[in-house]
């Protein structure tokens, strides 16, 4: 049993494949574990048994863990919040009827961030994660759920979503692989709405090889989707084993002048990149001058999208309605509207919706929506300067290793630093994978934790990105785990 | 730099109750996030083109081709007060 929670997914497969596993058998080992969890990772989870079916496709029935972002129908989604709470869609989200489609069964309904919007997964309504290397600390978000999920064994992979790192950073602060798409290669459809220019769904997994056999299934345009186009080509399953004839930039402002980056994250760093001029890469400094203000133009457009995507939150249609009180007639629509959404969102979210709707009311529209909107052009001209001179790039996934529960709760700015490294990615559309590279101390002493290595390339080039992180992965030989977990 | 009145102002437009406590607290925190945003303010953009999508789409179009919707019963369940075939809600008038 222990066996079958220590083979990746693609080597379950292979076992069910050669007849010496049943996916009856991988799914009720993983939905017994998935019962057991103390970490917080599940907010819904399906019985062992109710695998049925013969579990026909690459998938071969195998159980996938999904964030609570995703429609599921019948089955409760929440995205986190109280406002949804009890929510029953009527349809299932395009990503995870993909992984139907493909063979896979929904293991369970992982805890996130509420909608989306938080980097600790203590911003859920329904408790927070513990990360399962040290349960006084945080798995990262706000996939935090679907992260410690798979590095606790609690599932063999999972599907999260990334605005602005929420894949790679919990990947990262987890120690599993987080791989975050170009934006359009899979359908947002029934995955609620965070900030709609920037979210894309992605595979969180024990290794390269897991994330591109779920993106495989994933990708592909949808009609019901007009932003999706899928990846053409499809995906090819990484095999490569060294970097030659490749150049690899390592842009300064996202690594050792990344803003309170830890020196144990700096020390496995460049370590690593000893290890990816091993492989036979030409590795080189280059710049990303815009990057620093990232997370300045991040944090108006996330919340200005927001603030508009959340507004169907009234409490008309679906989920939580607050009791009116004796308002007057004149009143009462609107009051409960007000109610409404004062009972039902959390701190954060309402942080949000009140920081979108300043920056994009009259008179102020332009000093922050518009030129945040710029500062997204020069990021993604940036890259693709970069991207003249090399084919991928390197920095650390989080500035920091896990830190512990409530370190960042009462101060907002020191939160979002969390995704000082990854929010240019998502502004310029670009897929960027986050790979475990290996352990370090937080600054000031702690325990060994996770460190994540970012890789980046040019829109549509999954298949060559996967290729260049599975050379990287097996030259890093990542084989610590988290302990504890029974 | 935002001050209490501007944070009942736009929690207005955001349908939005905040109570005594959260208006103070959310006046100083917004205030410190605008603070790190107008950094942006350093750079100059003019003649930037504003970017809103990153994928180079336009007009996608699909066949109109007319298909079933969703069971009215099973989209109404999930509001907290359907009746007659459609969503109830308090007076919008006075």
């Amino acid at each position: 049993m222990s066996d079958i929670l220590d083979l990746t997914a693609g080597q379950a497969l292979d076992r069910i494949a050669a007849g010496e596993l049943s996916n009856e058998e991988y799914f009720d080992a993983y939905a017994e574990a998935a019962a057991g969890d103390e970490l917080g990772a599940y907010l819904w989870r399906a019985q062992a048994g109710s695998a049925n079916g013969a579990g026909d496709g690459p998938l071969r029935g195998a159980p996938v863990a999904v964030k609570d972002i995703f429609c599921t129908e019948g089955i409760e989604t929440t995205a986190g919040s109280r406002i949804l709470e009890g929510y029953r869609p009527p349809y299932t989200a395009t990503a995870v009827r993909k992984l139907a489609e493909a063979g896979g069964r929904v293991l369970g309904k992982t805890n996130m961030d509420e909608f989306a919007m938080g980097s600790s997964n203590e911003n859920s309504a329904y408790g927070p994660v513990r990360n399962p290397w040290d349960r006084e600390r945080v798995p990262g978000g706000s996939s935090g759920g679907s992260a410690a999920a798979v590095a606790g064994r609690l599932a063999p992979w999972a599907i999260g979503t990334d605005t602005g790192g929420s894949i790679r950073q919990p990947a990262s602060l987890c120690g599993v692989v987080g791989f975050k798409p170009t934006y359009g290669a899979i359908s947002r459809y029934g995955m609620i709405a965070f900030a709609s220019s920037l979210d894309q769904c992605g595979p969180l997994t024990r290794d390269v090889m897991d994330a591109a056999i779920l993106l495989r299934a994933l990708e592909g345009r949808d009609p019901c989707d007009s932003t999706s186009v899928g990846i053409e080509g499809g995906v090819e399953l990484p095999s490569r084993t060294d970097l030659k004839g490749l150049r690899i930039g390592v842009p300064r402002e996202l690594s050792a002048d990344a803003e309170g980056i830890e020196t144990g994250v700096t020390e496995v760093f460049e370590r690593t990149l000893g290890l990816i001029a091993d492989l036979g890469a030409e590795v080189d400094e280059c710049e990303l001058p815009h990057s620093a203000h990232g997370l300045s133009a991040y944090y108006v457009l996330a919340p200005a999208e927001a603030s508009a995507n959340l507004s169907r939150y009234d409490g008309v249609r679906y989920g939580l309605r607050a009791g009116s009180e004796d308002g007057t007639a004149e009143t009462a629509l609107v009051s409960m509207y007000e109610r409404t959404r004062a009972a039902g969102f959390g701190a954060e979210v309402k942080r949000r919706i009140m920081l979108g709707t300043y920056a994009l009311s009259s008179g102020y529209y332009e000093a922050y929506y518009g030129r945040a909107q710029r500062v997204r052009t020069k990021i993604a001209e940036d890259f693709a300067a970069a991207f003249e001179r090399f084919d991928y790039l390197v920095t650390p996934t989080s500035p920091t290793v896990a830190f512990k529960l409530g370190a960042r709760a009462e101060n907002p700015l020191a939160m979002y630093m969390s995704d000082y490294c990854t929010v240019p990615m998502p502004l310029a559309g670009l897929p960027a994978i986050s790979i475990p590279a290996g352990l370090a101390q937080p600054d000031g002493g702690g325990p060994d934790l996770p460190v994540g290595l970012q890789i980046t390339s040019p829109a549509f080039t999954e298949s060559g990105l996967l290729g260049a992180a599975f050379a990287i992965e097996g030259a890093i030989g990542f084989d610590a785990r988290p302990g504890g977990t029974g | 730099m935002i001050d209490r009145d501007q944070v009942l102002h736009v929690a207005r437009l955001a349908r939005l109750e905040l109570t005594e406590d959260e208006l103070e607290r959310m006046a100083g925190e917004l205030s410190t996030i605008l603070d790190h945003v107008e950094r942006m303010n350093e750079l100059d953009l003019d003649g930037v083109e504003p970017t809103s999508h990153v994928v180079a789409l336009e007009n996608v179009l699909r066949p109109d081709n007319p298909r079933p919707s969703w069971p009215r019963e099973q989209v109404l369940e999930s509001g907290p007060d359907p009746e007659g075939g459609a969503f109830r809600v308090p007076s919008p008038q006075a």
